[in-house]
């Protein structure tokens, strides 16, 4: 069974990690990098938990071979964050209440960041469609879209 | 908004919205859910499963699969004890032969064999690999089809409970659950409008964007180590002991964060494989299902028929009700039926009424929980049936809800009289907000329904220790689904005197903390929350004796306030939670306590909600466009989460109105085993909901606790069949109103 090398600019780091032809970016995110914030929710494409920025496009990690991404640029839950500094939309995340259960969050944040990152002002409707690739079964979105309302407001005022 | 019906007492603590403990780790993907363990030497295990809905099983040839790359250990029903022989209970033997099928599949995707291997493709591989003979047998997938005469039987010892004498052939009819009162000749006579209507509903899955996981590590010694995202790891261990025929005492269960349950992961699936496997490997296993498989073989709730005919007087008094049911169970006896049979009109003083249910068995995955089990699909065709009685008597649809409704005192039509219960709160809340009244545009409508849950008490136990600084750590055995962690936190620093923030509450595993009935019955808040408050109490006791002994006073003049002792007279400058945790050693060594109960005085929860939708007459499709939900929380402890389980409530039953259904074909095969298919509802389908958190307090719980988790999924689906009705006057009864079905609905009345 041969394992490619594959090297990637992963949450700002260059990373070498070995993965079969066949393997998913997504098994190997999580197996061979470690970065298990990536989540598995149903391996096809329709959940969005899994969502990274891959060369700064939302795309869903169980859909995409990891030999694909050599010398390209990922961006995961895990280097959302500035260091210790929370980005604006995980802030809001948290104070407004938009998780349960939390294994939808990840994917839910990278797709809000790229949201944002091209829009920076959306209305109600443009959120809920930006987001509708992303499956929540615990809040009924309610508090997801008015936390990313927030965090664009913070983002624009900043 | 809020509709506070008593006073908030002046709580610091409950009832306020800080950020909630195990956020953080969520938030930066640290958070370890069930399929994140990885263990050192771990093998990945795949599954065998039928492609049959039933058939005999002939011969199972592991021979080619073991002697594959990478294969460590291959298991069939062979490796497990054949409970039936050994005097097992039916509830144990069905539960083995769901974990793993004997003699006979039973369903679509039932477990015939697994495989571990080094790498998850290996698995796979070898799982692809195993050969087996089935000799197939007709099948039947509805009630109807079940109940039929000359039905294909699932069990050949099935004999109907419930009926005398003892029926002298066996059937798909587990049993049967009757509730009657009164004289429904009579009360049907006193009516001026009665109502009589037949409803199906289909199988739905809960959801849960978490696929069921679980990593076992067993050793020589005959222990075993499981990581598990499971709604109760202490049943978990149980049930999985009695699947492997071992000790409990022999398991020890780690709860991993668990990403959605809605009583799904009460059940056994992966965990006795994995073990076993790891077992026959002498490695560490796991276990993922993918989602296919999530659908395909773990629990969905039943598919319903169900009946009702319902009477009225012209100025609105109900005066009978007559209910026929029948649920079905997938392969093995235990629909929710009985809880339908409870919830049924629970809502409703009615003098005479006859209740019948019937629990059948069909060649579908087995039925697992969700969310307020059996009550939802029940309150679809009842409170749309209250809908088409308003209408008929020109009486607002609240007001005859209000005019019937159960009140403290009332003989509840499962038995026990009501206590302080909420329900006609909520229906004032509704009736009060603005959206009751609000203009609709064309092709509008609005509809009302309420829903009644149970909630569940059940055992508990906490522990809590204070640490040398003053702070506290709060131990449970209550996997947290929704926010839990946040309101033993709230509920401890209220009770402590301390900063929610100085609180680190824990899920523990089953090793390190006493048992824990499963997260289930919107129970957790309440139950395991009043041995929280118990353990701290007995905690405030001790610091106030420790105080005394300081002072060398009596402990009667010693008071616990805003975290610190205080002597009654003033006459001693106040001891800290940190100066008293600091000097624990010299007043008798460390602080600590547990409380062990088995809950009592559990609430009733009722939901009264509004649904506006707009219908398009061209494709059939209905949006919602504003719903609100009134729900009686007894007292809020952590607003945002109950807020939190009310809009998800709804948005699940939204799903389950206009959406989501299992789809078979003719030979018994799941066609929509994908969330593309399977299709739960998303941001860009659903409004805001607005909630109104009722506070009714229930008087049998320190802080007035009702449990929230559950009752906000009953009324949705007849609220928005109610909202159709009104936008486009098509009465919807068969669920879920999706637009093909709509769309003839409204050509068919277009006639």
């Amino acid at each position: 069974m041969s394992r490619r090398h594959i090297t990637a600019t992963i949450n700002g780091d260059e990373v070498d990690f070995l993965a079969e032809e066949g393997s998913s970016l997504l098994n190997a995110l999580r197996d061979e990098v470690g970065l298990t914030g990536v989540k598995e929710g149903c391996g096809t494409g329709d959940c969005g938990s899994c969502s990274v920025l891959l060369n700064d496009y939302l795309t869903c990690a169980c859909l995409v071979f990891a030999p694909e991404v050599e010398g390209g640029t990922i961006v995961t839950v895990e280097g959302l964050a500035n260091g210790g500094e929370l980005h604006p939309l995980q802030q809001c995340f948290l104070e407004g209440a938009a998780l349960q259960c939390g294994i939808c969050t990840p994917g839910f944040l990278m797709a809000a960041k790229a949201l944002l990152d091209r829009n920076p002002n959306p209305t109600e409707t443009e959120i809920r469609y930006a987001l509708a690739g992303n499956l929540c079964r615990c809040t009924g979105y309610d508090k997801i879209v008015r936390a990313v309302q927030e965090a664009a407001s913070q983002i624009r005022e900043a | 908004m809020m509709a506070v019906i008593e006073e908030n007492p002046g709580y610091k603590w409950v009832g306020t919205r800080p950020i909630r403990p195990d956020g953080l780790e969520k938030i930066t993907g640290k958070a370890q859910f069930g399929a994140d363990s990885i263990l050192p030497g771990m093998l990945y295990g795949s599954v065998v499963r039928s492609p049959h809905a039933h058939a005999r099983i002939l011969s199972i040839d592991m021979s080619v699969a073991k002697s594959m790359p990478g294969v460590k250990a291959v298991i069939t029903s062979a490796d497990f004890p054949d409970l039936a022989l050994n005097g097992g209970s039916a509830g144990d033997i069905d539960m083995s032969n769901n974990v793993m099928a004997r003699a006979k599949v039973l369903y679509e995707g039932h477990v015939v064999a697994a495989v571990a291997a080094n790498t998850r493709e290996q698995a796979k591989a070898a799982a692809d690999a195993v050969i087996v003979n089935y000799e197939v047998l007709p099948h039947v997938l509805t009630v109807d089809e079940a109940m039929a005469d000359n039905a294909p039987l699932l069990h050949d010892g099935m004999y109907t409970k419930g009926i005398d004498p003892k029926p002298e052939k066996p059937s798909n009819v587990a049993s049967r659950v009757v509730h009657e009162r009164g004289d429904l000749d009579k009360g049907f006579a006193e009516a001026d409008l009665v109502i009589e209507r037949e409803y199906t509903t289909k199988p739905v899955h809960q959801g849960y964007i978490e696929p069921h996981a679980a990593v076992a590590d067993a050793n020589s010694d005959g222990r075993a180590h499981i990581w598990c995202s499971s709604q109760g790891h202490f049943q978990m261990r149980a049930h999985t002991a009695t699947v492997l025929g071992v000790s409990p005492g022999t398991i020890k269960v780690t709860a991993a964060e668990i990403g959605g349950g809605f009583g799904g992961k009460t059940v056994v699936y992966l965990e006795p494989l994995a073990v076993r496997l790891s077992q026959r490997a002498g490695r560490p296993v796991k276990l993922v299902m993918d989602r296919d498989e999530v659908f395909r073989a773990s629990g969905p709730t039943s598919g319903t028929r169900i009946k009702v005919k319902m009477g009225v007087t012209n100025e609105g008094q109900l005066t009978a009700a007559d209910v026929w049911m029948g649920y079905e169970a997938g392969a093995f006896s235990g629909s929710p039926v009985g809880a339908a049979g409870m919830t049924v009109i629970a809502c409703y003083d009615i003098p005479n009424f006859f209740v019948e249910g019937f629990d059948v068995v069909v060649n579908k995955p087995r039925v697992a929980a969700y969310r307020a089990p059996g009550a939802p699909m029940a309150a679809f065709a009842v409170e749309t049936v209250m809908d088409e009685l308003a209408r008929g008597i020109n009486i607002d649809p609240i007001d005859l809800r209000l005019q019937n409704a159960v009140v403290e005192g009332t003989q509840a039509s499962y038995g026990p009289k009501f206590p302080r219960i909420g329900f006609v709160e909520t229906l004032e809340a509704i009736k009060n907000h603005p959206q009751y009244t609000a203009e609709l545009g064309p092709n509008q409508g609005r509809g009302v329904a309420a829903g009644f849950w149970f909630n569940a008490g059940m055992n508990s136990s906490a522990t809590v220790h204070i640490n040398e600084n003053g702070t506290a750590t709060v131990v449970v055995g209550s996997p947290d689904i929704g926010g839990s962690r946040q309101s033993m936190a709230l509920m401890a620093a209220e009770e402590l005197g301390i900063s929610y923030e100085n609180i680190k509450p824990v899920v523990a595993d089953t090793e390190t903390v006493g048992f824990n009935d499963v997260t289930g019955g919107s129970r957790v808040t309440l139950a395991t929350g009043a041995a929280v408050v118990d353990a701290c109490r007995v905690i405030t006791a001790d610091l106030r004796a420790r105080a005394a002994k300081t002072w060398d006073v009596e402990i009667d003049d010693v008071e616990w306030v805003d975290g610190q002792a205080q002597h009654v007279d003033g006459s001693q400058p106040p001891l800290s939670l940190a100066d008293l945790a600091g000097k624990s050693g010299r007043t008798g060594g460390p602080i600590s306590a547990t409380a062990s109960l088995n809950a009592r005085g559990v609430g009733a929860a009722f939901s009264t909600q509004l649904c506006d939708v707009e219908v398009d007459p061209e494709t059939g499709i209905t949006r919602v466009i504003r719903y609100v939900s009134a729900q009686d929380a007894g007292r809020a402890i952590s607003p945002a989460y109950v807020e939190g389980q009310m809009q998800g409530g709804v948005a699940q039953g939204i799903g389950w109105a206009l959406n989501e259904e299992y789809i078979h074909n003719s030979s018994g095969v799941m066609e929509n085993a994908s969330f593309l298919d399977y299709r739960i509802p998303v941001a860009s389908d659903l409004p805001m909901i607005d909630t109104v958190i009722v506070e009714v307090p229930n008087p049998a719980h320190p802080y007035g606790v009702r449990g929230v988790g559950e009752v906000g999924i009953v009324p949705p689906m007849a609220a928005v069949a109610n909202a159709i009705s009104d936008a486009a006057g098509v009465r919807m009864k068969d669920l879920p109103m999706s637009p093909v079905k709509l769309l003839e609905a409204l050509n068919e009345k277009g006639k």
